[in-house]
């Protein structure tokens, strides 16, 4: 069991990549999107994950008490509020995408070449 | 290229990319046994050099801070971005708050949606301004704390009219605090180099105790102008994203 976590993290990047090249929605895709950028954060905290180690904030336990890796901690949390910013970027390009072509089918945005 | 096309070679690709990578799994360590030297070499100093018992904290806001600024200027990028693709395009004007079709009325909301937003609407700032100050001591800090922030904005959203959310948090407004936020961050790191430091260093006196609110010197201040920043950011999507419903485009009017 010793690599089941790295195993979820394929898992989750596989499925979201399959639901990007099968999308039929824009809105979906970038779901998708997400989806696969969820399983750098299964990597990067399963990568620094210590067992019978402390969270890495000494407020209550003594210092030198063994800790998970923080620098991939800090990673994953810039990281998940970046995300959401970028993810709003992509949606307005998607209204803009409607707005234009009156469609939200990529296969069919490919199509017209507007 | 076919749907069915396109779905039999990514489904090749993909058989391809697992093998490798079950391939590379069985030379890592294992889970639970990382020996990454990085982290352990700051979980063993960073408490005696930045007096802040939030590691995590210190890593993003002083040994790694550079990468921080580089990530804010993501975040300040996308918000400024949107602002640009959803301009409004020619042919394009706003309506009123107020669905003028006859006949679709829009619901009016509900008062239990209404309570429970106002409620939250004090406890969400509130909490945001605390996880956005205790950045040196908890797992808290800038990013978290300015989401949280603007929640609460989101929140008089939710209980009353796009209008008092409009008034609430005026674009003007949010921009120059968005930009305060990011500007303060570099201002931070600069100020440092005029002192005779390297970019970014910790220049504020470190505090007695450990964890203190006081405690960790630049690390609380940036976490502070991160959390504007990302506030700011945040409320400035919502409201773009908003402002969108309001439009008319020109072949419907």
């Amino acid at each position: 069991m010793a690599v089941f976590p790295f195993v979820v993290v394929v898992w989750i990047l596989g499925v979201g990549l399959y639901g990007i090249v099968t999308s039929r929605h824009l809105v979906h895709l970038i779901v998708c999107l997400i989806v696969v950028q969820s399983s750098t954060y299964v990597l990067l905290l399963g990568v620094g994950y210590v067992t019978g180690a402390v969270a890495p904030y000494y407020f209550d336990v003594p210092d030198h008490t063994p800790a998970v890796d923080p620098v991939v901690q800090a990673l994953a949390l810039t990281d998940v509020v970046v995300e959401a910013a970028v993810t709003a970027l992509l949606l307005s390009f998607a209204i803009q995408a409607h707005k234009r072509f009156g469609t939200l089918d990529p296969q069919e945005l490919a199509s017209l070449k507007g | 290229m076919t749907p069915a096309q396109r779905r039999w070679i990514f489904l090749v690709a993909g058989a391809g990319l697992v093998a490798f990578y079950l391939w590379g799994l069985t030379g890592l360590p294992g889970f639970g046994n990382y020996p990454g030297p990085y982290g352990t070499a700051i979980l063993r100093v960073a408490v005696a050099q930045t007096q802040a018992t939030g590691v995590v904290s210190a890593v993003n806001f002083d040994y790694r801070g550079f990468d921080t600024v580089g990530e804010e200027f993501i975040l300040f990028t996308a918000a400024a971005g949107m602002a640009v693709v959803l301009r409004h395009l020619r042919g394009e004007r706003d309506r009123s708050a107020l669905d003028e079709a006859a006949g679709r009325d829009v619901p009016a909301t509900s008062g239990a949606v209404r309570m429970v937003a106002l409620l939250f609407t004090g406890p969400a700032v509130v909490m945001g301004w605390w996880l956005a100050s205790h950045a040196q001591a908890s797992p808290s800090g800038g990013f978290q704390g300015g989401v949280v922030l603007a929640t609460g904005f989101v929140l008089v959203y939710l209980a009353g009219e796009f209008l008092v959310f409009k008034r609430f948090s005026p674009v003007d407004l949010t921009d120059v605090v968005e930009a305060v936020g990011a500007a303060g961050f570099v201002a931070t790191g600069l100020t440092a180099v005029f002192l005779g430091m390297p970019y970014l260093k910790d220049f504020l006196p470190l505090g007695q105790y450990p964890g203190a609110v006081s405690s960790s010197g630049t690390i609380a201040l940036i976490s502070f102008f991160v959390g504007l920043e990302v506030a700011a950011a945040f409320i400035l999507i919502v409201g773009e994203l908003l402002d969108q419903t309001l439009l008319v485009r020109h072949r419907e009017a």
